[in-house]
Order: structure tokens, then sequence, then C-alpha cells
């Protein structure tokens, strides 16, 4: 333990399992107060499993939980949130139909003598406290309305001014922009300072490595390394992750790649002209068979309403969309299914159904496809059973309800959806978020294949990498129109940053 | 019901009886409920606990089961039909309108042939089903104040057709199937025991069974699932109003008569029988097994206190009071699943 200091937070041998599932086997975890402590590890090593438990929302486990030196108990989230721990869960967990002032304020609203909410006070400095953080929204609107990124830097600013001594992070910047990231690590430095000790979790390794002060690395939940970040690489820390060699795995994407010369092969898809209020402006483009359209920008650049217009769940105010030569206009999201077009949005939560099994997820957009009136239980699960193998997703239980696997396994399962009977276009919302770095090989690789099977795939992302890593020819979106668009010639994440 | 597909799951958590119990608090309560309240009067009163008294609890809650099928499946859609009683009021009373009457009732009524009749009546609430799916999913209105309003329609086209006077004949088909019996079974119970039966199949075997609970479980998910929510939606609302409808009809045939205002109960009834057996008024969990246990809860509690010596006012607190229960336990069974699921 560095310089002696007394640790803030203690945790001793904890085990925690589900039903029959060992999810943590005897893990020691310390934290000093001014630290910030990067986790990695792959999807469903038990990073999240644990900071539940630190967070109270686990309150079943053995092993021992010291704050400050003293045991403790927590029976619920209010106990640690009364003890000074505060999280940013990695399933965003804001209230939608309150306003941004209310979220920012959840539970503790500034009230007068009479127990009524000062709405004028909460307005005033919850718009401080996120123009600190560099966030300029209207406190006073709904919170459900603003785009997921946002939504997310409300949640994080939240908890970083809720006072809090131990903050946990799970995999806060999955939906940042590079700046919001860097304004993000500006303020953990300064909280760092005030002695918080800080926990963040992220799959990004060159983040975690810039940030941290030490790094843990978990693997089938276990503790496997723990050492001064300083004193690693993002190889090792790979490596000690999966248990092997992992130079392969990433790429950092800072040299030139060269695009391949256009496809000529027939256009899936043509986009002519599309424009939304305040969202896009006059975007057209082309999607072909067999290639990977890369569409990158920052947050709030317009993917999002891009994506939903091609799935039918939204409707531009101009423009049209032509699939396979004909002119479409998608009265719904089972029109488009039904022409061919399929997407993964961004948010698992708006794509699953947590309260059902692995195996209804994955079947329910084909079940047409097996079963004309009586349902067929037994093909589900055998449909489910391959793709879960397939994808890998862990455990490989399909009669599991989905709100037990870890993040990224669900991200898996999202994915899934999809692949049994391939749509014509393919539309692909950050398809890596979340995922570890083998996990996000897999969806490289099986988008690489779908490719080969002749699809025609579009993603859409904020992070560079995925889309350098995945697209044949690439679109920059800046404020709703393209600005850019890179093929056959070298592209790298800086060239892409710098065109949006 | 759907959730027991996970059984081979809980098969293997050794320790984990507390966490299953807990999460199937929604099934288990209304059950224990039922248990308890059977065991009550037939404690307080001999003559509750006999066969008679049982076909008696069994007829009394056939018209609210035929109702409660439909409303069983909006539901679990996370939506809400408060138009179901009229809707049944006016089929029941369509249905005896386009029938001929006796010459002392004043009613301007138009006599069919009987299968016309019931045509008719079972178009009429189709139509008036309709009229509440397009409003919802077309249109937007929120199920809540669109089937309100419906309400208030469906009562006024009944106060029309009727105009304050009481018909008494039904076709012979409906009165049979309302009012007669076969080797000492009500016929009313057999329809109700098959509408219940066939609205258990098909939520639990057919696809769209599976849409109903899917779209009721996350109605975001289903649409980004690429699924037509709204066309669901709308065929739940035209499934209630059906249902309604033949539970109208039936239940005027039952009663021996039909006007204005006859169905008034049947609104609260329906709506508690679905949430006391556990239905999810979140949508996306329960299901007519839920119902059954809702229907003899409301129906042993409704009997029982007739055999009890109470004030027949106070009766009408203390159901409040059971459906208030009804209601916490529905809202802390969710809470304790999710609690679970974490
Ligand atoms: N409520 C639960 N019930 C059953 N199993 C669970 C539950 N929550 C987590 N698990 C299991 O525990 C293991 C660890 O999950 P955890 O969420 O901690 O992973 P993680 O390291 O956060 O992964 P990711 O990077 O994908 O978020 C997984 O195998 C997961 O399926
Ligand atoms: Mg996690």
């Amino acid at each position: 333990m560095p310089e002696g200091r007394q640790p803030i937070l203690e945790l001793q041998g904890i085990t925690k399992s589900f039903g029959g599932v060992e999810a943590l086997r005897g893990v020691d975890f310390a934290l000093l107060p001014g630290e910030i402590h990067g986790l990695v590890g792959e999807n469903g090593a038990g990073k999240s499993t644990l900071m539940k438990i630190i967070a109270g929302v686990h309150t079943e486990f053995s092993g021992r939980f010291l704050i400050d030196g003293a045991e403790t108990h927590f029976r619920s989230a209010r106990d640690a949130h009364a003890a000074g721990i505060a999280m940013v869960h990695q399933e965003l967990s804001v209230a939608p139909d309150l306003t941004v002032a209310e979220n920012v304020f959840l539970g503790n609203q500034p009230t007068n003598a009479l127990g009524l909410v000062q709405w004028r006070r909460m307005a005033r400095e919850a718009g401080e406290q996120l123009s600190r953080f560099g966030i300029d929204v209207d406190p006073m609107s709904r919170l459900g309305d603003l785009p997921i990124g946002l939504q997310q830097l409300i949640e994080i600013a939240r908890v970083l001014f809720s006072g809090a001594r131990i903050v946990i992070l799970d995999e806060p910047t999955s939906a940042l922009s590079p700046p919001e990231v860097e304004r993000l690590f500006t303020t953990l430095r300064r909280l760092r300072e005030q002695g918080t000790a800080i926990v963040f979790i992220s799959h990004f390794i060159e983040d975690i490595l810039r940030v941290s002060d030490t790094v843990t690395v978990f693997r089938n939940g276990r503790k496997v390394t723990e050492t001064a970040s300083a004193d690693t690489t993002k190889g090792a820390l790979i490596e000690a992750m999966i248990g092997r060699g992992g130079e392969a795995l990433e790429h950092s994407y800072s040299d030139d790649l060269i695009l391949p010369r256009p496809s000529d092969s027939s256009v899936v898809l043509k986009v002519d002209q599309l424009s939304l209020t305040r969202s896009l402006q006059d975007v057209s483009f082309e999607a072909r068979a067999g290639e990977v359209l890369g569409i990158y920008g920052f947050m709030g650049c317009g993917q999002q309403e891009l994506s939903r217009i091609l799935f039918g769940k939204l409707k531009p105010d101009a423009g049209t969309l032509i699939v396979e030569g004909k002119p479409k206009t998608f009265a719904s999201t089972a029109a488009a299914r039904r022409a061919g077009v399929a997407l993964v949005p961004e948010s698992r939560r708006a794509m699953l159904f947590h309260q059902e099994p692995v195996f209804k997820n994955i079947s329910i957009s084909i079940l047409d496809r097996i079963s004309s009136l009586l349902l067929k239980p037994a093909q589900e699960r055998e449909i489910a059973k391959r793709q879960v193998e397939q994808l890998q997703i862990r455990p490989p239980v399909v009669g599991l309800d989905l709100g037990m696997l870890s993040g990224g396994n669900q991200q898996k399962v999202a994915l899934a959806k999809w692949l049994t009977y391939p749509p014509k276009l393919l539309v692909l919302c950050e398809p890596t978020r979340g995922m570890d770095v083998g996990a996000k090989n897999d969806v490289i690789n099986i988008v690489r294949d779908l490719r080969a099977r002749g699809l025609a795939i579009i993603v859409l992302s904020t992070e560079p990498e995925t889309v350098l890593s995945l697209a044949d020819r690439i679109l920059v979106l800046k404020r709703g129109a393209v600005v850019r668009e890179f093929k056959n010639e070298p592209v790298s994440k800086d060239r892409l940053l710098e065109a949006a | 019901m759907a959730s027991s597909e996970t059984a081979p799951a809980a098969g293997q958590r050794g320790k984990g009886l507390a966490p299953f119990l807990r999460s199937q608090m929604r099934n288990i309560a209304p059950f224990l409920t039922l248990i308890f309240l059977s065991a009550f009067f037939a404690f307080a009163s001999p003559s509750f606990a006999t066969i008679d008294n049982l076909g008696n609890i069994l007829t009394q809650v056939s018209v609210t089961g035929v109702i409660a099928v439909g409303l069983t499946f909006v539901i679990l859609c996370a939506e809400i039909d408060l138009s179901i009683a009229s809707i049944a009021n006016v089929t029941g009373i369509a249905v005896a309108y386009f029938t001929l009457q006796e010459s002392y009732v004043n009613i301007p009524n138009i006599p069919l042939p009987g299968a016309a009749a019931i045509l008719l009546a079972v178009l009429l609430c189709a139509a008036l089903g309709l009229v509440n799916a397009l409003g919802l999913t077309v249109i937007g209105i929120p199920s809540f104040i669109m089937t309100l309003a419906m309400m208030q329609i469906a009562a006024g086209i009944s106060a029309l057709l009727v105009r304050g006077q009481i018909a008494y004949k039904v076709p012979s088909l409906i009165s049979t199937l309302g009012s007669g019996s076969i080797g000492g079974i009500p016929w009313i119970v057999i329809v109700a025991a098959i509408m219940l039966l066939a609205g258990h199949l098909v939520l639990t075997y057919t696809r769209f069974g599976r849409y109903v609970y899917m779209v009721g479980g996350n109605r975001e998910a289903a649409e980004y699932s690429g699924l037509n929510v709204k066309l669901i939606l709308g065929a739940v609302m035209v499934i209630s109003a059906v249902c309604s409808g033949v539970g109208g009809m039936l239940g005027v045939a039952h009663f021996g008569s039909a006007q204005q205002n006859e169905f008034d109960t049947y609104l609260l009834d329906s709506i508690a029988a679905v949430v006391v057996g556990g239905t999810s008024l979140f949508g996306g969990r329960g299901g007519i097994g839920n119902t059954i246990v809702g229907l003899f809860v409301l129906g042993v509690l409704n009997n029982g206190l007739d055999h009890v010596n109470i004030d027949s006012f106070l009766k009408i607190l203390i159901r409040g009071v059971i459906l208030l229960v009804a209601l916490i336990i529905n809202v802390y069974a969710q809470r304790l699943r999710e609690q679970a699921a974490e």
C-alpha cells in the first residue's frame, strides 16, 4: 500500500454468488483517499458486482467490509449514501420524466421552512453545477428529451457534486465524446486533490492508464493484479485481463489506415436530402451490399436521429429513403423490419426485456419466421443457444433472465436478435460500447462476416476506434450535416477528430 | 406464468429459496389471501363452505370473469380500459333491442331473428373497441382518458336505445347461455370457464400472446424489435370490448332484464379481479391464471360477507380496504421482483 495511508474503504475476502454462479471469489480491495483507482476486466468479470456491494445494492455476500477501519454492513443503498458513497451505474439510472434540475438534486432537493421545494433555487444551483462541468442545458427541461450522452453527463455531474467521499463510476464514458471525457478527467483530478476516493471502470484502457493512480485487473471473479498505473502498460493489462497476449487485439489507430476502393455492388439504401428540424440537414448517402459504411461524429451530431429514421421510429421532415430502388416511408418499425432493415440502438435498455429470459430476447424479432400462430419454444431455445455460443455470451444459459447478465453480455444479446435471419441493411449504433477487448474483437469479426455475406451495414459511433475498426467508407457528421467523406484514402483517429 | 420458464435456473439456486419466493410474491400473495378468506368465512359461517355455495360463487363471478379475460390482455400491455362496464351494458341492451319484446315494453325497437341480433350486438361492441383502439394508437390519447370518454359514449347509446325503459327478452341462445344449465352446471359458468381457458391459451401459447407480454414488459424495446406495437395495442382494446360485450349479453340474460346502469359495479369488480390476482399494473407480468385467483378472492369475499352478520354498508368499506391492500401488494411485488433481479 503506497505511502502507508489508511484506506478509506477496505474489502477482504469478498465472495458473492448469484444462485449457483460465483460472481466474485475471495476478492480483496482497498481504496485510499485522494486516489483514482482504475478497474478493468472482461465482460462478466465481476466489476459491477463488486461496486454494487460497495454501494449497498447487493447486501448479501461473505467477507469483511471496512470503512475507515471499522467493520460495516450496509442494509441498503441509502446506508451507503449516508456513509458518503455515490455511484454512477453502468445502466443509466436517471428519472427521464423529471426535469434536469430534479435529477441533479434527486433525493435532496432544497426546501424551505415549510418543506416545499424551492424550484427557483434548485434550477439556479443545478444550472451552476452543470455549467461548471461544461454542460449547457435548460435545468427545467425534461431529462428524457435530451440525448442519451447528455443524460449520462448529467447523472455523472449529480454524483460528482453530491459531496460523496467515495465516488464510483461504472463505465461512465461510454456515451461521451472526447472533449467531454477530457472535462470529466479534469473534474476527477480536482476531486482527487480534495481527497475524494474514486473508482473508475472502463474498457478504454488508455483512459484508465491516463487518469488513474492504481489499476486493478479482474478475471473470472478474481482479482488478478493490482499495480500503479505508471508501472504497467496497455499490453500487460490486456494480457492480465484475458490471460493471454493481447497486443493483437487492440490497435490504437493513431497511424493512417488506408480505406479500400469504394465498392460498386448494388445500392441497398439510398438516402436523399434527409432533414429533421434541429437535427439533420440535407443528409444524402448510399449504403451498398457487402460494404460497411461508418458514420462518425460527436455526441448530438444527429446520428441517433438518423438511425431512428432509417428504422421507421422517427419521421423525417423532408427527404426520401430508397431501399433497393423503391422509395419507402416507414409507417412503423415493423414496416422497416419487413423491408429488411434492422437497428441496434445505442441504449441496451431500449432494446432488451430485462425481466424476460435471454431466449425470448433473442427470438422476439424473428418470431414470425418460426411460428405463424403457435409458439415453438424448443426451436426458440435452439436458435438462441446457437447465437449464445457464436457470440460467446456468458453465462451460456438461455433460460436466465436477461437482467442477470453483465452489461457487455447484454449488449451481445442485443446484437444476437438480428443475426439468425440477417436483414439486408443492418444499422448498428455504438456496437461495441461497454464491451471488453475480446468481445469487441468478436463483434468486429461478426460484422466482417456479415459483410462478406453481402449485407449492407451502417455503423454509427462517437468513438473513432469503432468506426475505424469496421468501416470501408466513413462519413463525418457535424451538427446534422455530412461534412466530409473518407474513401479510398488514408484516415486516422486524428483526421476524424479534425473533421468533426 | 411467464416466469415459470426460468425454472432451470431456479433449480441451480441452492440457497436461493428466499429470492425465488420474493420474485414469486405476485403469484403467492393472492393465493394466500384466497386461502385465508375461505378459511375465515368457513369458520365464521356454517353455510359458507358447502357445495351449493361453491356453485353460487362460481355463478356470481361468471360475468366478471368473462369481462376480465379481455381486461387482462389490456392490463398486461400496461394500458387500462374503463369502458368495459358501459360496453357490457350497451351490448346487452343492444341484443335485447333487436329482439321482439312483450307488448307492454314501451321501446321503439327493431325485432330481428336471434342470430342477427347477436351478430349486430357483437359488431357494436367490436366497433366501440375499435374506436378505443384508434383513439389510443392513431390519435395517441392515453387509454385512461380515451376509455373514460368511451364509458360515457357507451352509456349514452344505452340511454338512447332503452330511453329509461326495461327490456326483458333476449335471443334464446343468449338466454340459455345466461340463465340455463346443463347437468346441474349453469351454462354461464361453462362459458366463463371456456373464455378464461381460451384467453390463457392465447396468452401462453400463441405468438400474439408473447407479443402482449413483451409490449407490456418494455414497449420501447418491442418497438426496437420491429413489432407493430400499435397493432397489438389496438387488438387488445378490441378484444377487451368484445369480451365485455359477451359478458354484457350473458349478464342481461342472467339478470332477466336489460336496462341503463345495470353493470356499473362490474367496472370496479373486473379491474379488482385482474389486479388482486397479481397481474402487474405496469404490464408484462401476470396472466389469466392470476385473474382466476383474483376472481375467486373477489367471489369469496362478496359471497362470504353475505353469510356473516355485518352491516351491509360496512361491507362496501371492507371491499374497498381489501382492494387497497391488494394494490399495495401489487406495487410492492413489482419492487421486490426488481430487487431480486438486481
Ligand atoms: N442479478 C444477478 N443475477 C445473477 N447473476 C448475476 C447478476 N448480476 C451479475 N450476475 C453475474 O455475475 C457475473 C459478473 O457480472 P458483472 O456485472 O459484475 O460483470 P462486469 O465485470 O461488470 O462486466 P461488464 O464489463 O460486462 O459490465 C456475470 O457472470 C453475471 O452474469
Ligand atoms: Mg459491468
